[in-house]
C-alpha cells in the first residue's frame, strides 16, 4: 500500500476534491454578487411589483444566503440538483441531457482532433524545418487565428449553403439515430478540431523536439534506426507527459468553453443552457453548471497529472 | 419573370390583387391572355390548403428556462408554443376585427361595465375533457389572483369579478372599458382545463396541435389535433418550433432548407434574403417602436423645454433609414401609429429642427451635457441610434452624452430606473391599453413618469365612450398632450420582418405580431 504511486495519487484525488468544494464557495459568492434578482429577470420588462413580491416569496429569496448554500451542498451531494426556478423541471434531468450532449460533441471532435493533431505533430517533427513542417505550422496556426464563429459560418456557407452535403442546424434529440447524430454534429464538431489543432499539434512538437536533444537519441540514431522509429519508440513515449496535459487541457476546453460554436450550429449544449440560465438569475442551475464545469475541468486535469505520474518509469518503478 | 408571375398569381389566388389587374402585369411582362389565364386556374388549384407534411419554424427568442405555462410567456417562441396548442376567448385578425375562437358571442351591458362571453360548446381539451364556462373563469382567475406572475396581470386588474352561468362567462369591471374584448385577445390568456390550476405548465389546451415534444430553449415538436373543433386550421400533420437565436444561422437554416419560415430578419441583410431562390421577405408594419424615454419628474427632464429641446434634436428619418433601413415608419413622440383602430393621422409630424431644440435648449436653462444610456439589447440597433440621436443633437449645440451599459441587467438596473434611456415597446391591440400599461398616472410600468390629470381624465373617458367618432376626437386630443409635453421620445416604429420559402403557403402577415402573429404555424400548409 505505501508505493509512492498510490500515495500520489491519492493525494491527487484529495486535493481535488478539495479544490472543488472551494470552487462551490467560490460559485455561490460569484452568484450572489451578480446585480438583479431572480424574480425581476423571469417577469422582465412586464413585471409588476405585485409581482414581483410574489415571486420573491415562493422561490424562496428571502432567505439568508448560508442557509441556501447548505441547503444546495446537501442536495448537490446526494445527486439532487433541485428545480430550475424559471420553468420548475428537474435540474439534475435537464441537465443531464445537456451534459451529454455536450461530452458527445466534445468526444467526437476529441476523437477527430487528437489523432490528427499527435499524427501531424510527429509528421512535423520527422521533417522538422522543411516545407512539410512549414506547411503544418502554418494550417494549423491559421485555423488556430481565425475565430471560431467565423470558421462555423465558413464551413456553413460552404458545407451547408453551398454544397448541402451537412446540416447547419446541429439540434439532436432523443430517439435520433447515431449516424444521423453524427450527420447532425459534423459541421461543430470540424470547427471544434479546426480550433484545437493547432496547440496540441505544436506541443506534441515540441515536447518530441525537446527529447530529441537527448544523448540517447543520439546512440539510437548511431546504431542506425531510422528516424520514424526512433520518434515512435524512444522519443514519443518520453514526451507523452506534456502531450497528455495539453490533449487533457483541450478536452477540458471542448466541454466548457464551447457556448459561441453551439449558439452558431444551434446545439443542445451546456454553454447555451448556462447562459440562458444566468440571464434569468436561475441561481440553482447556475450553480449547478458551474459546479459540473469546475468537476470537468479539475478532474480531467488531475487525470492528466496521474497519467504523467504513471507514465514517469522513476515513479513506477521506485527503488 | 416566370417566379414574378407565379407570385402574382399566387396573389390573386389569396384575394390580394385583383384578377384585371394581374392580366395587365402579364401583359406588361409579355405574357400572352391564354397563357395568363392558365396560369390563373393552376395557382387557384394549388391555393386551397393541403393537408399533411412537417412544417418547421426557425424562431429566436426561445430560452432553455421557457415554460408551456401560458402565464409565464415573455419572448417569440413561447408566445408561438401558446398560439399553437391554445386557443384565447377571442383573437384580433388582422384588420383588427374580432375574431371569436372560444367565445361564440360576446355581449356587453350598455354602459360597458358587464361584458358576457358565450361559450363554445362542443370544444375538448387536449386530455378529453370538454370545455366549459367554468374553466374560463378558472383560467381568467388564475391569471388575476392576488399570487400571480402572469404577464396579463395588469390587463386583468380592471376586473371586479366573474361568474360562469351555463354556458355564458360573465365578466364585471371596476370601470368600464369599451375594450375588453380585445383585451381578452392577449395571448398570455389561453383557456386551460381547470384554468390549469393544477398543473399550469402541461400545455394541454383546446388549439390545432397538441404537445408531442417540449424541450425549452432547443424545439417544441407538436401533432395535429384529430379532435380539433375548427376546421380550417392544422393543415401539416406535424409542425415543429427550432429555436435558434443566432440570426446568421436563422437565415442559413432556412437558405439550407432545414426551416420553412423564420421570424426577425435582420434589416440589414433583408436586401440579401430577398435575392434568394424560392425565399419571400414577409414584412408588416406593426405597433412595436424604438423609443428613448425621459422621466418627467427628474432634473433636468421635469423641464418641458429640455424635453422639447431633445424631441426636436433627433433625426427620425436619418433612424428609419439607417437603422431600420427603411422598414419601418416615423415615429411622432406618440406610442400610437395607424396600425391601431382610432388613430388620427392628422397629428402633426415633428421633424428634426436643430434651431427649435437650440431654441428650447437654451430656455430650459439646463447647462452641460446630457446622459443617455443605452445597451445592445435596448433594441437592435440601439448604440447605433443613440449615436446618431448624439450627432444630431450636436448640430443643435446639446452636448448629448452616450453611456453605453450591458445587456446584462439592462431592463432591472437601466429601464424604468435611469431618468433617460432607450428601450421599446411592442404595442398593444387598442390605443387605451397601451395609454394604460404606461401613459396613466398609475399604470404598472410608467416609464416616462408621465403625471398628467387631463390626460388621464381623456383616456378614462374614452373607456365609456361607445361612439368610435367621439372616442377618436379623444384619443386625438389624448396624444396631442403626449406629443407636447410627454417624456417619450418615439423615433420608429418597426416592421415585423419574416421570411417564407416557397414551400409553404397561406402565409399572411398581421401587424399584431410577428409570424400571422403566432398563427404561422396553425394556419399554412406545405404546397403539395
Amino acid at each position: 500500500m505505501s508505493h509512492p504511486l498510490v500515495i500520489l495519487v491519492a493525494q491527487r484525488l484529495a486535493l481535488g476534491i478539495l479544490l472543488l468544494l472551494a470552487v462551490s464557495v467560490v460559485i455561490f459568492i460569484g452568484v450572489e454578487l451578480l446585480p438583479g434578482d431572480v424574480a425581476q429577470a423571469i417577469l422582465g420588462q412586464s413585471a409588476t411589483p405585485e409581482a414581483l413580491a410574489n415571486l420573491r416569496e415562493e422561490l424562496g429569496l428571502n432567505e439568508s444566503a448560508w442557509t441556501r448554500y447548505f441547503k444546495w451542498l446537501g442536495g448537490a451531494l446526494t445527486g439532487d440538483l433541485g428545480t430550475a426556478l424559471t420553468n420548475g423541471q428537474s435540474i439534475s434531468e435537464s441537465l443531464g441531457k445537456r451534459f451529454g450532449n455536450t461530452l458527445f460533441l466534445a468526444a467526437s471532435a476529441a476523437v477527430i482532433a487528437v489523432p490528427i493533431s499527435v499524427l501531424l505533430g510527429l509528421i512535423a517533427v520527422r521533417y522538422r524545418n522543411t516545407w512539410v513542417d512549414k506547411l503544418i505550422s502554418a494550417i494549423t496556426l491559421t485555423s488556430i487565428s481565425l475565430p471560431e464563429f467565423f470558421i462555423g459560418y465558413l464551413l456553413v456557407y460552404f458545407f451547408a449553403v453551398q454544397l448541402g452535403w451537412f446540416t447547419s442546424v446541429s439540434t439532436v434529440y432523443d430517439g435520433m439515430a447515431f449516424g444521423e447524430r453524427i450527420g447532425a454534429i459534423m459541421l461543430p464538431a470540424i470547427t471544434l478540431t479546426l480550433v484545437v489543432l493547432a496547440h496540441m499539434m505544436r506541443m506534441t512538437r515540441a515536447a518530441i523536439l525537446n527529447v530529441m536533444q537527448s544523448a540517447y537519441i543520439e546512440t539510437a540514431e548511431l546504431k542506425g534506426l531510422p528516424m520514424f522509429t526512433i520518434i515512435r519508440k524512444h522519443a514519443f513515449p518520453n514526451s507523452i507527459a506534456p502531450v497528455i496535459n495539453v490533449i487533457m487541457l483541450n478536452l477540458a476546453y471542448l466541454v466548457v468553453g464551447v457556448v459561441v460554436v453551439e449558439v452558431i450550429f444551434v446545439y443542445p449544449g451546456m454553454g447555451q443552457y448556462l447562459v440562458d440560465h444566468v440571464i434569468k438569475r436561475d441561481l440553482p442551475v447556475v450553480q449547478a453548471c458551474g459546479l459540473v464545469f469546475a468537476g470537468v475541468y479539475i478532474g480531467l486535469n488531475m487525470l492528466a497529472d496521474i497519467s504523467a505520474i504513471i507514465a514517469n518509469p522513476r515513479l513506477r518503478h521506485p527503488k | 419573370m416566370t417566379k414574378e408571375l407565379e407570385y402574382l398569381s399566387r396573389r390573386v389566388a389569396t384575394g390580394k390583387m385583383s384578377r384585371r389587374d394581374f392580366m395587365g402585369r402579364a401583359a406588361a411582362l409579355g405574357v400572352a391572355a391564354p397563357m395568363a389565364t392558365s396560369m390563373l386556374t393552376t395557382a387557384a388549384k394549388a391555393a386551397g390548403p393541403q393537408k399533411g407534411g412537417v412544417i418547421k419554424a426557425g424562431i429566436q427568442g426561445g430560452e432553455s428556462t421557457n415554460s408551456l405555462d401560458p402565464a409565464t410567456y415573455a419572448s417569440s417562441v413561447p408566445f408561438v408554443n401558446g398560439r399553437t396548442f391554445g386557443d384565447t376567448l377571442v383573437n384580433i385578425k388582422a384588420n383588427g376585427d374580432l375574431e371569436h375562437v372560444l367565445a361564440e358571442e360576446v355581449g356587453s351591458s350598455d354602459d360597458a361595465k358587464i361584458w358576457t362571453f358565450k361559450i363554445r360548446q362542443g370544444v375538448e381539451f387536449h386530455n378529453g375533457k370538454s370545455l366549459t364556462a367554468d374553466d374560463v373563469v378558472k383560467t381568467l382567475e388564475r391569471h388575476s389572483g392576488e399570487d400571480t406572475k402572469s404577464g396579463a396581470l395588469g390587463i386583468m386588474r380592471g376586473i371586479e369579478s366573474m361568474r360562469a352561468d351555463g354556458n355564458n362567462v360573465e365578466v364585471t369591471l371596476k370601470e368600464a372599458n369599451a375594450d375588453l374584448p380585445y383585451l381578452m385577445a392577449d395571448y398570455h390568456l389561453i383557456i386551460q382545463p381547470d384554468g390549469g390550476m393544477d398543473n399550469p405548465a402541461a400545455g394541454i389546451g383546446t388549439g390545432p396541435y397538441t404537445v408531442k415534444v417540449d424541450e425549452p430553449g432547443v424545439r417544441h415538436v407538436f401533432e395535429r389535433n384529430p379532435n380539433d373543433w375548427h376546421s380550417d386550421r392544422g393543415h401539416a400533420d406535424q409542425v415543429e418550433v427550432v429555436v435558434i437565436n443566432d440570426a446568421t444561422a436563422r437565415t442559413s437554416a432556412l437558405q439550407g432548407g432545414q426551416v420553412h419560415m423564420i421570424d426577425r430578419v435582420e434589416p440589414k441583410i433583408v436586401d440579401l434574403i430577398k435575392r434568394l431562390p424560392g425565399v419571400t421577405i414577409q414584412n408588416v408594419s406593426g405597433r412595436g417602436h424604438y423609443v428613448f424615454i425621459m422621466h418627467c419628474n427628474t432634473a433636468p427632464f421635469d423641464n418641458n423645454d429640455l424635453r422639447l429641446a431633445l424631441k426636436y434634436a433627433i433625426d427620425r428619418e436619418e433612424m428609419v433609414d439607417k437603422i431600420l433601413r427603411g422598414y419601418g415608419g416615423l415615429g411622432n413622440d406618440i406610442p400610437i401609429n395607424a396600425a391601431y383602430p382610432l388613430f388620427s393621422d392628422d397629428i402633426p409630424q415633428r421633424a428634426f429642427d436643430p434651431d427649435k431644440a437650440a431654441f428650447h435648449f437654451k430656455k430650459s436653462g439646463h447647462d452641460g451635457s446630457v446622459l443617455l444610456r443605452t445597451a445592445d439589447g435596448a433594441f437592435p440597433g440601439a448604440v447605433d441610434a443613440a449615436q446618431l440621436f448624439q450627432a444630431s443633437a450636436k448640430k443643435a449645440g446639446i452636448n448629448l452624452e452616450v453611456k453605453r451599459e450591458p445587456n446584462d441587467g439592462y431592463w432591472s438596473e437601466v429601464w424604468n430606473k435611469q431618468p433617460f434611456c432607450a428601450s421599446y415597446w411592442g404595442g398593444r391591440p387598442v390605443q387605451d391599453q397601451m395609454f394604460s400599461t404606461a401613459y396613466l398616472t398609475g399604470a404598472d410600468w410608467n416609464d416616462t413618469r408621465f403625471f398628467n390629470d387631463t390626460f388621464d381624465g381623456l383616456v378614462k373617458s374614452a373607456r365609456t365612450e361607445l361612439d368610435p367618432a367621439k372616442r377618436k376626437a379623444i384619443y386625438r386630443d389624448a396624444a396631442l398632450i403626449l406629443h407636447n409635453e410627454g417624456g417619450l421620445i418615439c423615433p420608429m416604429f418597426n416592421d415585423f420582418i419574416d421570411a417564407s420559402t416557397d414551400k409553404v403557403d397561406g402565409y399572411e402577415v398581421d401587424p399584431a405580431g410577428q409570424l400571422m402573429n403566432g398563427f404561422a404555424l396553425s394556419k399554412c400548409w406545405l404546397k403539395a
